[in-house]
């Protein structure tokens, strides 16, 4: 019987069409997220490789196989792979897709067509950051932050580079109107706002930031490429512009980009503990409005990553005032999830362990941020490999976690099979040694002020940067390990049934996989998504 | 970790760093083994069945007030600490710092310049701090103080009193191209006597160095990547190269060997990636024809035709 479930699903019915091309016009919100999720992780063998071939150079000081300019390069694209490509879209463009409309009972989103065409923009963005690599006078340098008149100087390809994240913000604000609509307007009978399950929440406060925040990085990716093209002198000071003033806009949207990564992570979060837990999410109506909160609050600290850039001394301190602020509901949400565990009844499941290193990662990424928003610490670390540490634990502890965390636990829902838990469950520990062995030195060095974006360092850095290579080394390991079985188990993994873990959420109840149409009749809903008895 | 006080800002600096990391450490620890013990105590093993704790407002407002008033303490004591760094005394001696790819100059008072910052040990410094091209920063670790150096600022500062001899380094935090990371200077801090009697011997340049050519090479921050003392940098150097013959690939990644003379270094000033020395890459340079006007170029010219002294 669990056998036809595969037959019947959204994996062997599609469209019209058949086969690859049956997936490739698919407007099916699961179809598309699992489009999403094979190009991302693809991009993020690419990004992975390239750090690699970075902190391979950077074992020992001196030149080893890469030349600076190459070397500078290899950064520069794995920044724009890592941040445009992976960890943006991430969590949102996969797991949002494949599960946010079935979470609040709907068929699929508003605008199935749109949803598709998202993909393609995010795929045409994705193909262009590409071509940059090879087309031109040489890869991008600049570093992913694009900083002027560097950026408007530079004989590299930037221009390909930038029109690359133009292009991707697209697919972002797309996707964000789309899951703002369909949360309004979707929702199955009886789900009051605060009848829906928090993931759902987390993406709605994120597709706000999509929306209103991304346009902003558009026009100044355009404004840049106008200052290169025709000379307009927005940021370079020979042409009459200011540099700093492209520091502000960038940071107006990619400050919230970090949100727009870590928010639907903690939603994951706070999915998975409930349900391994058995327990009603404790405070539910707290992380619910936290992440309104963080995104409202997001908007106006991105100051914080210019305590040094030349701006006026009140700007300084009001950053660093709102900066703090801004920790407050993060917290908040890390009491709720510990107080979650509490005389819960809790089974140790591979999906489970991902969830605990993700909170370990993300308060030594939380309090270390705490470090950097204060100015008088901040002057000291900022521009070294101890902010290249903070965001690593953030965007990767945290985001990259949470995204493992995420595929463990729907892996069963998006394929009707299971993986092996015991290679899961090394592949998570292996994962966080190698994690931890590569970014924590990276602290140490910072505060011994190792500037980060060095070819070449000098030789009091040498320990820690050697430590960190082993770690990549280690970590490259593990996510072999994490491929071989979930590749394995998605075409010969034992089946499992429509709620091998016993959550509460409407995935649960239907069938593994889905079909095509989620549910055969919508259901109504008359109590919160975590009432465990 | 930290080294001892080398400037009067060290002492603040590195109390707010011990303050935030105490309390950071403390709440990770505790945090962590609570979540260590809920996992063993309230096992499924152990604990078969969940308890549906009811939620407690007073618990939720506990944990909102008393995290505001931690972070909202360490805002405080960063804000103290780092108040008194945009806050310079009456009396500083004042250098101006000029940042261009790749090196760092100082410029004193009395008209002196040097390649390494000398200043005189207890006291107030304040350094003016300008950019010739693209955005870097002053970094010295040991000072704990840093701040970008931004083209067409001209307010910007920063300031400090050395409170230990000896040798610090200087860096370039903000990253800025290919030789960022060899963007690297130091401050000499010696005591006071030794200061007065090396501000006042200047060095006479020489006649070379006096030639318009050399301050425009300079002023455009060429010298940073062709050295005139014959080391390589990024491209070649201008030591003796008028009238050689050198190999150079062409656009179209043809060899070819050519003179050295006035079209050539024309060329390559107006479209540095025709013909490329063989030995460097193309397209770090960029194209001059909107910079440099016709009698710069000739004055470049002429400094490269003047050969070198003794």
């Amino acid at each position: 019987m669990e056998y036809s479930a595969i037959e019947n699903s959204y994996f062997k019915i599609g469209n019209k069409h058949k086969g690859l091309l049956g997936w490739l016009t698919s407007t099916d919100h699961k179809r598309i997220g699992l489009m999403y999720m094979y190009a991302i992780i693809s991009f993020f063998f690419i990004g992975g490789i390239l750090g690699g071939v970075m902190r391979t150079e950077l074992a020992r000081p001196g030149q080893d196989f890469l030349s600076a300019q190459t070397y500078n390069a290899v950064f520069t694209v794995h920044g724009v792979i890592m941040i445009f490509l992976v960890v943006i879209p991430g969590l949102a463009a996969v797991f949002g897709n494949l599960f946010m409309p079935i979470m609040i009972g709907a068929r699929d989103v508003s605008f199935p067509k749109l949803n598709l065409f998202s993909f393609y923009i995010y795929m045409l963005g994705a193909v262009l950051a590409v071509i940059s690599l090879f087309i031109g006078k040489g890869a991008p340098d600049t570093g992913w932050t694009f900083y002027a008149p560097y950026s408007t100087q530079s004989g590299t390809n930037v221009i390909a580079a930038v029109l690359a994240a133009f292009v991707l913000g697209f697919s972002s604000i797309l996707t964000g109107l789309n899951f703002i609509v369909t949360i309004h307007r979707l929702r199955a009978p009886g789900m009051t706002w605060f009848k829906m399950p928090l993931f759902p929440w987390s993406l709605y406060a994120t597709a706000w930031i999509q929306l209103l925040a991304t346009p902003i990085v558009g026009i100044t990716l355009l404004m840049l490429v106008a200052e290169r093209l025709f000379k307009i002198g927005f940021f370079d000071p020979n042409l009459g512009g200011d540099p700093i003033l492209f520091q502000h806009l960038f940071w107006i949207y990619s400050h919230p980009a970090v949100y727009v990564m870590i928010l639907p992570a903690m939603g994951v979060i706070t999915e998975i503990i409930p349900t391994f837990a058995k327990r009603k999410v404790y405070g539910y109506k707290a992380i619910a409005l936290s992440s309104v909160a963080i995104a409202a609050v997001g908007y106006l600290v991105w100051g914080h990553h210019m305590y040094t850039a030349g701006m006026s001394g009140t700007a300084r301190w009001v950053f660093s005032f709102l900066t703090f602020i801004v920790a407050v509901p993060s917290a908040i949400k890390v009491f709720n999830w510990i107080s979650t565990m509490y005389k819960g009844s809790i089974s140790l499941e591979p999906p489970f362990y991902f969830a605990m290193a993700f909170i370990f990662n993300f308060m030594i990424g939380g309090l270390t941020g705490l470090i950097l928003g204060s100015l008088a610490t901040n002057i000291h670390v900022h521009d070294t490999s101890f902010v290249v540490a903070h965001f690593h634990y953030i965007v990767f502890g945290g985001m990259g976690f949470a995204f493992l965390a995420a595929l463990h636990y729907w892996f069963p829902k998006i394929y009707g099979r299971m993986y092996n838990h015991k290679m899961a469950n090394w592949s998570c520990v292996i994962i966080f040694i190698g994690f931890t062995t590569l970014y924590f030195p990276l602290f140490i060095i910072g505060l011994q002020g190792m500037p980060r974006r060095y070819f070449d360092y000098l030789p009091q850095f040498q320990t820690g940067h050697f430590i960190s290579t082993i770690g990549a080394f280690i970590l490259g390991l593990g996510f072999l390990l994490i491929f071989i079985n979930l590749v394995r188990s998605a075409k010969k993994g034992k089946i499992t049934t429509s709620n091998p873990w016993g959550g509460l959420t409407l995935e649960w109840q239907i069938p593994s996989p889905p079909t095509v149409e989620n549910f055969e009749e919508i259901p109504v809903i008359t109590e919160g998504p975590y009432e465990y008895k | 970790m930290f080294g001892t006080g080398a400037s009067n800002f060290v002492e603040g600096v590195d109390k707010t760093f011990f303050i935030i990391i105490g309390i950071g450490a403390l709440f990770l620890i505790g945090l962590t083994m609570l979540m260590l013990i809920f996992m063993i105590k309230y096992n499924k093993k152990r604990h078969p069945i969940a308890v549906q704790v009811k939620e407690r407002m007073s618990l939720e407002l506990t944990w909102v007030i008393i995290p505001l008033i931690i972070v909202l303490l360490m805002f405080y004591y960063g804000y103290i600490a780092y108040k008194p760094m945009r806050e310079v005394p009456e009396g500083a001696l004042n250098i101006k710092a000029i940042a261009k790819m790749w090196d760092f100059s100082f410029e004193y008072e009395n008209g002196k310049e040097s390649n390494t910052l000398v200043v005189p040990f207890n006291k107030p410094i304040k350094l003016n701090l300008f950019s010739k091209d693209i955005v870097h920063s002053f970094y010295v670790p040991a000072f704990r103080i840093k701040e970008d150096m931004v083209p067409g600022l001209k307010d910007n500062f920063m300031w400090f009193i050395p409170t230990e001899l000896g040798k610090f380094d200087i860096m370039c935090a903000e990253y800025c191209g290919v030789r960022h990371s060899y963007m690297m200077s130091s401050v000499e801090v010696i005591p006071e006597a030794e200061y007065n009697s090396w501000i006042t011997q200047i060095k006479k340049k020489s006649m070379k160095e006096e030639m318009k050519g050399f301050e425009i090479l300079k002023n455009n921050a060429c010298t940073g990547c062709h050295s005139t003392d014959g080391s390589k940098l990024v491209g070649p150097t201008f030591k003796e190269m008028f009238g050689s013959d050198v190999t150079v690939i062409t656009e179209d990644g043809k060899e070819q060997t050519v003179k050295i003379d006035e079209e050539y270094i024309k060329n390559s000033i107006l479209t540095p990636d025709k013909q490329v020395v063989k030995g460097f890459n193309k397209g770090l340079m960029r194209p001059y024809n909107e910079i440099l006007k016709d009698e710069d170029i000739k004055e470049i010219i002429e400094y490269f035709k003047t050969p070198d002294e003794d």
